[in-house]
């Protein structure tokens, strides 16, 4: 369970978001303009921050800005309608964490959000292996084995399963993995990226009595280990 | 406003005004010049003349006494056109003269200074006709006076010509203002009029409108071919937005559609939770496609609305191709094609990586959609070279290609050449392609192979990061040496 603090203007959004989040377990909480929610989120201690990037009396940028000069390293996820190119690299240069532009659906938002969460808030935490069931990846070696095999992968296949095992039980969506993996910031309308989770899979779980590597219809893949 | 006030701001009236104000000056000055130095010049005359008649008037006095000047004014003053002339005793009679009147202060002063005076000449027919004379007065021993003096009528008559030919000159430059005010206002007047009625009918909203050009080449047909030409762009841009509306409304409505019967279809036959359950399933891969659209669009218009040359760097499109490469060699290979690439290493450009990024995916999935041949298998090759300086990247199949009638409407929105939509997709792609060719200061081109279809943008070259900085240092060395 997460504690969340939405910092959104439009109460219909905001309403809808915090909806969602509690119905998924989470807390969240919200606040209408950037004023209150700096104030907010430098008082209690919040797991994620959802950030708008127009906000009345504080712009969402400064609210992020004026938190990390108070030392506050809140994970940030900035949501604005303005969308496009300049305007993310903008974002993450104010030290949000992650961009989603609107519109966007919840399913990709709900991801994010988790795999938020779940980053490593310093370089000591960061495991230097990832296992899941059976299968186990070592950061250091670079090396991937499962039981006792060990398993062959590509420079970009490693990455790929990286970041399906940091985020390991949770959800991510195509567009994390494009973002993440091979550092796109678009849309590509094909498959394409099916197409490569697919090749892994057949490393991974071909031959395997149990598949770890599942796809979850109209959100994306998720690695788990189902047999717990 | 009225006739009068309306007729009196017009720039022809108040050019016209200039003019006229300008030359009447001018005229003027040019008029009081002639005639001072004309003045001067004839005023001259007369005293030299008065001068020299009093110096011999003066010997024969001293020679012959005044029985002989008498005999001599007596003789001289009947000269046609002869001076003046008058000689009183101590007592003031007249001795001998042609003068008739005369004022007596002139006669009483006589200490030889000029004098402007108003006579009346002896003998004239015409009585009390006054005119007007320089005279010049001198005492002579024993009393008498003498005057001689000339006429100042030729003079006077000069002054007046001159006075006569100002006014007619003031009459002709008037005139003639007038004459160019009605050639101004006729010919150019009526141009800059037609002018604001055609733009009048077009801020009524008929954009067909188009100005006259009266192909001489006067700054008025450039004017017009300027504004034209910006009318042109106008239409056009109104145009495509009219399309783009249409095809909006168009592309839209369909999976709009679709959804509303998906879920009136649900809500009719309840099939439990499952078929609810299948239902929203599909509705959410329809509202997908259509937020794909809505965000497909707004980049557009935000890559469309961006100043050129923002937001890039030199870019290593030999690493940029790669990459795309490995990210659509598996997906090309599932479909049973084949991927080459073809860029020559430390070729760089000076673009935005994401963008160009995107349009060579979106050449590479046009491909694997369309650019498959009917017989063999698919071959995309991406290649970038420099040709006339530019940076030509390109993406090309092997497949039937692209009637040439149709390769200017492709770019457009939501055109989809294929009718039946079958593939998946906005038909927006190409549209964003042209779009960031555009941003990138190039454009997007279409050329049939045989076979295929190459598709290809042009961006500007950059040179590699860090080169050229040692070059600098190296000259300098040498010139320190001793």
């Amino acid at each position: 369970m997460l504690r969340i603090l939405v910092i959104e203007d439009d109460p219909e959004a905001a309403s809808y978001l915090v909806k969602g989040l509690t119905e998924l377990g989470h807390t969240a909480d919200q606040a209408a303009d950037g004023q209150t929610g700096l104030q907010m989120s430098l008082d209690s201690d919040y797991d994620i921050l959802i950030v708008d990037r127009m906000l009345p009396r504080l712009d969402g940028l400064s609210v992020i800005q004026q938190l990390r000069d108070e030392g506050n390293h809140t994970p940030v996820l900035i949501l604005s309608a303005l969308g496009q190119v300049d305007d993310r690299v903008k974002g993450l240069k104010a030290g949000g964490d992650d961009y989603l532009p609107k519109p966007y659906a919840f399913t990709e938002l709900q991801a994010r959000v988790e795999a938020l969460a779940r980053r490593p808030k310093s370089a000591s935490q960061v495991e230097t292996t990832y296992t899941v069931g059976d299968l186990t990846l070592d950061r250091m070696a670079h090396s991937c084995r499962r039981g006792e095999t060990e398993i062959p992968l590509q420079p970009r296949e490693f990455r790929l399963l990286e970041y399906l095992m940091q985020n390991a039980g949770q959800v991510v969506t195509r567009t994390m993995l494009l973002e993440n993996v091979w550092e796109y910031h678009f849309d590509p309308q094909t498959n394409v990226i099916d197409v490569h989770i697919s090749r892994l899979r057949s490393k991974i779980d071909k031959g395997f009595a149990t598949p770890l590597l599942h796809t979850i219809r109209g959100a994306g893949y998720t690695i788990r280990d189902t047999a717990h | 406003m009225t006739r009068l006030t309306r007729f009196t701001r017009t720039t022809a009236f108040k050019l016209s005004l200039l003019y006229v104000g300008v030359f009447t000056v001018m005229s003027g000055f040019l008029v009081v010049y002639v005639a001072e130095n004309t003045d001067h010049l004839m005023s001259e005359q007369v005293v030299q003349s008065v001068d020299s008649e009093l110096k011999g008037l003066a010997d024969v006095y001293v020679r012959g006494g005044v029985r002989d000047l008498v005999e001599t004014i007596d003789r001289r003053s009947k000269h046609p056109d002869a001076s003046l002339y008058l000689l009183t005793d101590f007592a003031g009679n007249a001795l001998v003269g042609n003068i008739a009147r005369l004022p007596t202060v002139v006669l009483e002063e006589a200490d030889g200074g000029l004098r402007r005076v108003r006579y009346t000449r002896l003998g004239q027919n015409t009585e009390d006709i006054e005119r007007q004379a320089m005279v010049r007065t001198f005492e002579l021993r024993g009393g008498f006076r003498l005057l001689v003096g000339r006429d100042l009528g030729d003079q006077l008559k000069f002054s007046n010509l001159l006075a006569n030919a100002l006014r007619l000159w003031l009459v002709v430059i008037v005139l003639m203002g007038a004459i160019t005010w009605f050639f101004v206002n006729s010919r150019v007047m009526k141009r800059i009029d037609d002018i604001s009625a055609t733009s009048r009918t077009i801020m009524h909203g008929d954009l067909t409108g188009r100005l006259s050009v009266a192909g001489n080449n006067d700054e008025f047909d450039r004017l017009a071919v300027n504004l034209n030409t910006m009318l042109e762009r106008i239409e056009l841009l109104m145009q495509s937005m009219k399309d783009v509306t249409d095809n909006i409304a168009h592309d839209l409505k369909t999976p709009l559609t679709r959804l509303q019967t998906r879920i009136e279809v649900a809500l009719r036959d309840s099939k439990g939770e499952e078929g609810y359950r299948d239902a929203l399933e599909a509705t959410l891969d329809e509202t997908d496609h259509l937020l794909r659209i809505f965000n497909a669009l707004l980049r557009i218009a935000r890559i469309e609305s961006m100043a050129p040359g923002t937001v890039m760097e030199p870019t290593d499109l030999n690493k940029m191709v790669a990459e795309i490469a490995e990210l659509y060699e598996p997906l090309i290979e599932d479909e049973g094609g084949r991927l080459e690439t073809d860029v020559p290493s430390g070729l760089y450009a000076e673009c935005n990586k994401d963008l160009i990024s995107q349009v060579l995916v979106n050449l590479t999935e046009n491909a694997l959609k369309y650019g498959r041949p009917d017989e063999g298998s698919l071959l995309i090759r991406m290649s970038a070279s420099l040709e006339d300086g530019r940076v030509q990247l390109s993406v090309s199949d092997n497949g039937a290609g692209i009637p040439e009638k149709d390769q200017e409407r492709v770019i457009e929105r939501f055109v989809r050449l294929e009718e039946s939509r079958s593939e998946p997709g906005t038909g927006l792609g190409l549209s964003l392609v042209k779009a960031v060719a555009r941003l990138h200061g190039g454009e997007l081109r279409f050329k049939n192979e045989t076979p295929g279809l190459s598709a290809r943008i042009d961006l500007k070259r950059a040179e590699p990061d860090g080169s050229g900085s040692g070059n600098g240092q190296g000259g300098k060395t040498g010139d320190e040496a001793p």
